[in-house]
């Protein structure tokens, strides 16, 4: 591979993080308080709101139930608004986070509903208030499952991210696509997939390390 | 100078002093709370009328609860699963509310509180679990501290009082562990000091026993009266077991299918059960006739050679088996104990004596015991 190339490589990898790694931390920012809303406004919630619970959810559904290509090109009108373009990287994060946000919103909210009710029992018999409920029960005691929720999100968005070259936002899969598959060049493509198997390797094991330091306990 | 007038300052305050022993701080800060119940009576609990129905339709959970439970007394409340036990706990403090009537603790309407008042009220009512109901994710100490965390107590506070609830429960060497290393009888430990530690005037006991093992039943059950003479705390404790209201209630209800079946003292409740739930509930505890004497058992005495009549004396509660006057009645007839099920609950021996008596003496039986019958015939071995 020639030097141009490995720069393309590392040029590419750094799009790749930056795309995953700022619609990761939307995803997380906004996910966690949707999966709460979700959990305190359920029937059998703190909070009951039905009309809440099931516009929320009906929203969340209508996202998780776009393929991302498509949530990509529907997205352009919002992207422009959002960055002021709808190419390169900066444009991908946009339809990026918003299609893992409600991903991790309910997979955090699987691990929020498997706190043991007694818990929440016990914290009401103890005279918390429902904002403490979340805050010293809900969260901490669903944590190793939210992490756990948060590595397979993390990991689902590198895999988008490769189609986000769609909207020439580079990127690892565009590399791939560009010089991989219309140029022939299997060097590259398979560079390419040695890299992406390397960070999916590498954010898997560092998720399943802290799950585990938050469960050994 | 100024070190004379800290001193001066120092010395109109008596509870200033007791901070160098850990032992002298240990019981001061609860017995304050205790001083506080006998004074308000803050520790009653009483139910008016109340009946819970959870779906429309359904059969009520609990109907038509009259009961009133004193300050500082150990109330149990016994019944099968399904009588409405749960249901009468939570509705102290209310996790349950009432579908009809009240429910007072300290003279307070507990369902007509707002959130902030029921909060307090929660706050002076502590509670502990079968399943101990600990966050996994907190030590000892970060779980017994809860309940002042969020009461947002300072800091040196609530140092002091987790301290001094968990040298209270014994397990002032396990504030760091988690839940996860602590054996069941701990957890429990911790519960209680969790429950304990915001110095509540009442404290109840959801089946608090019925996970662990018997050594650390025995354990906590000590436990719990200890704190219940030590605090002044009442305590409201539901369970399945007799064996648990035997060993540290006071008073005991019996709920059969959500209804008051019968409600009085431990003693009284045990020796003389008067409803069928009761006695149903006492059936494991009491051993039938020893099956050797069941087998050879007649209704008559034998037409030839001696037999052996098979005396039962019961004792409720009232008197206590005078052995000087069963030899006296009985002296010329063999009285033999074959088996004796006495038990003393609340300063009240109550149980019963299995003899064998020698028929040919035509026994005297009455004045021996409140109650006593002929069981039956044996023939006699010589």
């Amino acid at each position: 591979m020639s030097p141009q190339m490995i720069d393309r490589l590392l040029h590419g990898l750094l799009d790749t993080l930056t795309m995953v790694g700022a619609s990761a931390l939307v995803a997380l920012a906004a996910g966690v308080p949707i999966a709460v809303l979700l959990v305190m406004t359920a029937p059998d919630g703190l909070s009951p709101a039905p009309r809440i619970n099931r516009a929320l959810a009906a929203v969340v559904n209508g996202f998780r139930a776009t393929p991302f290509i498509v949530l990509l090109v529907a997205l352009l009108p919002l992207t422009r608004l959002v960055t002021g373009t709808t190419i390169g990287v900066w444009a991908a994060i946009v339809p990026l986070s918003i299609s893992a946000t409600p991903f991790f919103a309910r997979i955090a909210e699987v691990s929020l509903r498997e706190v043991d009710a007694g818990l929440i029992e016990a914290a009401q018999a103890m005279g918390c208030r429902r904002r403490q409920i979340v805050r010293h029960v809900l969260l901490p005691e669903a944590l190793p499952g939210i992490v756990g929720g948060f590595t397979i999100t993390v990991v689902t968005m590198i895999g988008a991210s490769a189609m986000a070259g769609a909207v020439g936002a580079g990127g690892l899969g565009d590399l791939a696509i560009r010089y991989g598959y219309q140029r022939f060049d299997t060097t590259v493509m398979a560079a390419v997939i040695v890299v992406l198997i390397a960070l999916v390797c590498v954010v898997q094991f560092a998720g399943d390390l802290v799950v585990r330091r938050l469960s050994a306990r | 100078m100024e070190a004379l007038f800290a001193r001066a300052d120092a010395a109109p305050r008596p509870l200033a002093a007791p901070h160098w022993t850990p032992k002298f701080v240990e019981p001061l800060m609860f017995d304050r709370s205790a001083e506080r119940d006998r004074a308000a009576g803050a520790g009653s609990i009483s139910f008016r009328g109340v009946s819970k129905i959870y779906a429309e339709g359904a059969a009520p959970a609990l109907a038509g609860i009259d009961l009133a439970i004193e300050p500082g007394e150990i109330f149990g409340v016994i019944g099968r699963s399904g009588a409405g036990k749960s249901t009468l706990l939570r509705l102290i403090n209310r996790l349950e509310t009432a579908t009809e009537g009240q429910v007072l603790v300290g003279g307070e309407d507990v369902g007509a509180l707002d959130e902030g008042r029921l909060v307090a009220l929660r706050r002076r009512v502590g509670m502990i679990f079968q399943h101990f109901n600990l966050m996994s994710a907190k030590t000892a100490a970060e779980n017994v501290a809860l309940p002042l965390v969020v009461a947002k107590r300072p800091r040196a506070e609530i140092e002091t009082r987790v301290r001094e609830a968990l040298a209270l429960v014994g397990l002032t060497d396990k504030r760091d562990a988690y839940p996860a290393r602590l054996s069941g009888g701990q957890k429990q430990r911790v519960g209680i000091a969790r429950a304990l530690v915001a110095g509540p005037d009442v404290l109840l006991c959801d089946e608090a026993t019925s996970a662990l093992d018997p050594e650390s039943t025995q354990s906590i059950l000590a436990l719990l009266k200890d704190i219940n003479r030590r605090l002044g705390l009442t305590i409201v404790l539901i369970t399945h077991e007799m064996s648990v209201i035997r060993e540290v209630c006071d008073r005991v209800l019996v709920l059969d299918k959500g209804a008051i079946a019968e409600v009085g003292p431990v003693w009284r409740v045990f020796g003389e059960p008067r409803h069928e739930a009761t006695r149903t509930l006492l059936r494991p505890l009491a051993r039938g006739l020893p099956e050797d004497v069941a087998a050879r058992l007649q209704p008559h005495p034998a037409p030839q050679g001696r037999s052996d009549a098979i005396v039962e004396l019961a004792f409720s509660g009232e008197g206590e088996p005078d052995v000087g006057a069963l030899a006296a009645a009985l002296g010329g007839a063999k009285p033999r104990i074959l088996s004796a099920q006495l038990d003393r609950i609340g300063g009240h021996t109550q149980g019963r004596l299995l003899l064998a008596v020698r028929l040919a003496a035509a026994p005297q039986l009455s004045g021996l015991a409140p109650s006593s019958k002929v069981l039956g015939y044996v023939a006699a071995d010589d």
